[in-house]
């Protein structure tokens, strides 16, 4: 029957497609000395979507150095990661806030012990429309009062005397992410402490839409998206108690744009640093992090931290330091270097 | 009745059938216009960045080197299997509730019951399914194969329904006729029912394998990643799948990405219109036989 | 062999017809073979519920031990996340519902009137190109329409209603609807094809006009397979995720206002599974309570839809 054959001449068609799949490797870069031909295996990453980029910088770069590694890099999110890390299905769990006790008794309950490495910061920027002339700065109390919950600040003439009587449209990421969790935690004061009545997205190039398209608008996202928007946005310089301070890759390195700074981890399972392939990645993510974090739109660490974390991967410390706690206005060396 | 109320009426209903024709036509031509401006949309974002690079390429950090290789054949291998394993089956299934139990009995009524509920529930509840049975129970660990048994339940139902449809349409003198003339029944639905019925079944198997390209939550819970820089090696290998990338893509900052993601798109419907094209050739040839 | 034949009479009294005839030989071996296997596929649905019952309540009862069952039904205030806490899942419902019914009073109307014109008025040609094309839209990826929807539907509502958010239960709705628009479309017309020409000509031998041809005779006699496309479109509405989540926000109030941004129970259940909450946590159950809330609310409208196809049919077959 001409049909059947037809079907199965499809199917054909769609086996071979799948086989012709080609050479594995593409694009690796050309030169670099030390091809290390002889690390293999496989690297898994997952987490929140934030510390994607930078985890996809740091594997195509070890991948371009390493060619018998697959390092694959997935975004569950931060909740979705821990989820996964604390059942041992995967060797590295990126995280846009510290780890929770909930997932660290996960963890505990299957046997992962884990190592807790800082590995850039992201600088939370308060962006207005480019037509807005007044806000130059604000305050860190200010902030708390447009956001809190139950306010009902819907005019820029509300937020400080002498500001003009525009109407005020507020916009943020969704409850669910990291980035609204350290916002509240650093402004409002608690977590989920913000109030319910504004435009909210998980996409940030929607957030910098509306904030572009509407006069009275002020929202709040990651760095990265600001940099990328800079004519269609403007920064706000938030005043955390000793003046305004504009957010920069250098306020935001050196501490002083506070207290809307914050560490981005990478948490590791300890057992996955028995793999040799994975203890190279590591140790590449350490060493190459400092550059790499800024071609990607976020800031780096002090050298320093990364140096006091080689060190903890060395000693093979585990546990969290940064735990239960935010870290605003520490600086991140200082929390390094405590003993848990 | 008079004759001018007769011929009042005649005219009264020519009216009304040229008012309905042009409701009808005009209803299809809203239908093509929004895809035409869907089209237009994503065209003019994404064709400049299509080139053979693009195809052949691993995505990358840097928007102008990023290609679109691993979820191009990542999206091939989760379809083709996808439909190996949820075409027969949902055809078997079909058959079962058509063909050999004519009579509602109360197990019928459950299955029936229960296929059309699970159309409603929401993609991402498969993907959560997915995880807990086949990635943690079987140990199918975040696999290609893996993403095509989740994919495959997703779709099931819609294929089911539609295949019951389709088969319910054949006339019974078809079976009866069969069986008259000595078939047994399985013989009567292998060669008269069954092609009688393909190009409605055709029809299931092209929306539901459509929507399998389509989706993406179900997918990114069971592990399918966002960075992979290899293509599909065999059944337990890491994957990603078009969307997945167009998604990740639209939702970085750089303004290459959002041409990347367009371009991705295209591909998308390339694929898409290949997948269909395929299908409605062979739905074409099965309804001229019938 | 009276057991083979009291065998046989009770098979003929179940399944109605003889169609059971005994074939010669190795035959039998392979009829009952086959049988079972398609059992066996038929059951993969009734595993699929039970697995997906199963994941869901065992997280789902979780919850409700530290949420009273009452509070979650009726309270008005869904806000997991924030301080002070509520969990009332009305806004969900009601945002899915409105999501739900503006993308069947989009899709449903226009979808069949597409598949009454290919089949009663399009010559073969314009069906051959018409048909596919519009399958193409049930093959977009969601997450494209939900873009869609905020890019550009969005804006053009904007030029007629100013007031219009920058996510809405309109947008979300046109955005659905066009989605599911090519399901009806192409069943519809499928079912309507599959009447047999015998109907038509001897309603247009009588002298009806095409419209009343296609209206009265033919839409009639595959109201069966027009009312299936109908359930099946709208259960895709109800259980569609992406695109909303995009398109129609993630703001759960309860309100009736379509140009105000709402969130369905699914974009809650893809924004919470996606993003930052520790699993384990009261927040992280939400994802199962609202699942069971959905799956419940899908299967009471089935079990509705079920009995009125039932009914159709015995009217009109």
């Amino acid at each position: 029957m001409r049909i059947w054959q037809g079907i199965v001449f499809a199917c054909g068609v769609g086996v071979a497609l799948i086989g012709c799949g080609g050479p594995k490797e593409e694009g690796g870069a050309a030169g670099g000395g030390a091809r290390k031909q002889t690390l293999e295996g496989a690297v898994s990453v997952d987490g929140s979507s934030t510390v994607f980029p930078i985890s996809q910088a740091l594997a195509e770069e070890f991948m371009n150095e390493n060619q018998g590694v697959n390092v694959t890099v997935a975004e569950s999110g931060t909740g979705g990661g821990f989820k996964k890390f604390g059942r041992g299905e995967i060797d590295i769990t990126g995280a846009s806030r510290p780890i929770e006790p909930s997932e660290d008794e996960t963890c505990k309950k299957n046997g992962v012990e884990y190592i807790e490495l800082p590995v850039a910061f992201d600088g939370l920027t308060v962006v207005v429309n480019s037509k807005n002339t007044w806000a130059e700065s604000l305050t860190v109390a200010e902030l708390k009062k447009i956001w809190e919950p139950g306010s009902k600040i819907n005019n820029w003439s509300q937020v400080r005397a002498g500001f003009p009587n525009k109407p005020l449209k507020l916009y943020g990421p969704g409850t669910d992410s990291g980035t609204f969790d350290y916002f509240c935690e650093a402004i409002t004061g608690g977590k989920g402490k913000s109030r319910s009545d504004y435009t909210a997205s998980e996409d940030d190039n929607v957030l910098v839409q509306g904030v572009a398209g509407d006069e009275g608008a002020l929202g709040y996202f990651g760095i990265a998206y600001y940099e990328e928007n800079k004519d269609k946005i403007r920064a706000v310089k938030i005043d955390g108690g000793e003046g305004p301070v504009e957010p920069s890759a250098e306020t935001v390195r050196n501490g002083r744009y506070k207290p809307l700074s914050r560490p981005l981890f990478l948490y590791v399972n300890l057992k996955s640093l028995d793999k040799p392939q994975v203890k190279a990645y590591v140790d590449f993510c350490l060493a190459k992090a400092e550059k790499l974090v800024s071609q990607v739109g976020y800031v780096p660490l002090p050298s320093q931290a990364y140096e006091i974390a080689k060190k903890i991967v060395a000693e093979k410390r585990t546990g969290s330091r940064f735990m239960g706690e935010t870290a605003k206005g520490l600086k991140i060396e200082d929390i390094l270097a405590k003993e848990k | 009745m008079s004759i001018e109320r007769y011929r009042k009426r005649v005219t009264a209903r020519g009216v009304k059938d040229l008012l309905f024709t042009n409701l009808c036509f005009v209803a299809t031509l809203i239908g093509i216009v929004l895809l035409a401006v869907l089209l237009y949309s994503v065209f003019r974002d994404g064709s400049q960045r299509l080139s053979w690079d693009f195809l052949n390429s691993f995505p990358s950090r840097f928007p102008e080197k990023a290609g679109i290789k691993s979820a191009l054949f990542g999206s091939l291998w989760v379809v083709v299997l996808t439909g190996a394993i949820a075409v027969p089956t949902g055809i078997a299934a079909a058959i079962y509730l058509e063909e050999f139990q004519r009579r509602r009995t109360w197990l019928t009524e459950l299955i029936q019951v229960n296929i059309s509920n699970l159309a409603g529930v929401p993609s991402i509840v498969y993907g959560l399914l997915g995880l807990a049975v086949f990635v943690r129970w079987m140990a199918l660990d975040r696999s290609v194969i893996s993403g095509a048994l989740t994919m495959a339940l997703l779709i099931l139902p819609m294929l089911i329904t539609v295949s019951q449809e389709a088969l319910k349409a054949v006339p019974d003198s078809y079976r009866e006729g069969s069986l008259a003339l000595g078939a047994t029944q399985w013989q009567t639905i292998y060669r008269q029912v069954l092609p009688a019925a393909l190009p409605g079944i055709l029809t299931g198997v092209i929306l539901s394998l459509s929507r399998a390209l389509g989706e993406t939550a179900p997918l990114i819970l069971i592990g399918a990643v966002s960075f992979v820089r290899f293509v599909p090696e065999g059944l337990g290998s890491s994957f990603t799948v078009l969307p997945i990338q167009i998604f990740n893509w639209t939702s970085q900052p750089q303004k290459g990405f959002q041409e990347a993601a367009a371009a991705g798109i295209i591909v998308l419907l390339v694929v898409l219109l290949s997948l269909n094209a395929t299908a409605i050739y062979l739905r074409h040839r099965a309804s001229r036989h019938a | 062999m009276t057991q083979a034949r009291a065998t046989e009479d009770r098979r003929k009294a179940r399944t109605g017809v003889d169609r059971f005839r005994r074939p010669p030989g190795p035959g039998l071996f392979l009829e009952t073979t086959i049988r079972w296997v398609c059992f066996a596929a038929a059951a993969v649905s009734i595993l699929t519920t039970l697995g997906i019952v199963f994941v869901l309540v065992k997280e789902a009862y979780l919850f409700f031990r530290q949420v009273s069952p009452l509070e979650f039904f009726t309270g008005t205030r869904w806000a997991p996340l924030f301080q002070p806490r509520s969990f009332g899942v009305i806004p969900l419902i009601v945002g899915t519902l409105m999501i739900t019914v503006g993308a069947g009073l989009i899709a449903i109307p226009l979808g069949t009137l597409v598949g009454l014109y290919l089949s009663e008025y399009a010559s073969l040609k314009v069906r051959a190109v018409v048909k596919p094309a519009l399958e193409i839209l049930a093959g977009i990826p969601t997450v494209v329409y939900g873009y869609f929807g905020v890019f550009f539907v969005t804006p053009l509502l904007r030029v007629f209603f100013p007031s219009v958010e920058v996510f809405n239960v309109a947008s979300g709705a046109i955005v659905v609807g066009i989605m599911i628009l090519p399901l009806v479309s192409s069943l519809c017309e499928d079912a309507l094809s599959a009447v047999p020409r015998s109907l038509r000509e001897g309603a247009y031998a009588l002298g009806a006009t095409k419209f009343e041809v296609g209206w009265r005779t033919v839409f009639p006699a595959a109201l069966s397979g027009i009312m299936a496309s109908f359930v099946l479109a709208l259960s895709r509405a109800i259980g569609e995720t992406m695109a909303v989540t995009l398109a129609a926000g993630m703001s759960p109030k309860l309100t009736f206002n379509p140009a105000e941004s709402i969130q369905t129970m699914t974009a809650y259940i893809v924004q919470i599974s996606r993003g930052d909450t520790p699993a384990g946590t009261v927040e992280y159950q939400t994802i199962f309570a609202v699942g069971v809330t959905l799956f419940a609310f899908t299967m009471a409208m089935n079990i509705v839809a079920i009995r009125l196809v039932k009914r159709f049919r015995q009217v009109y077959s």
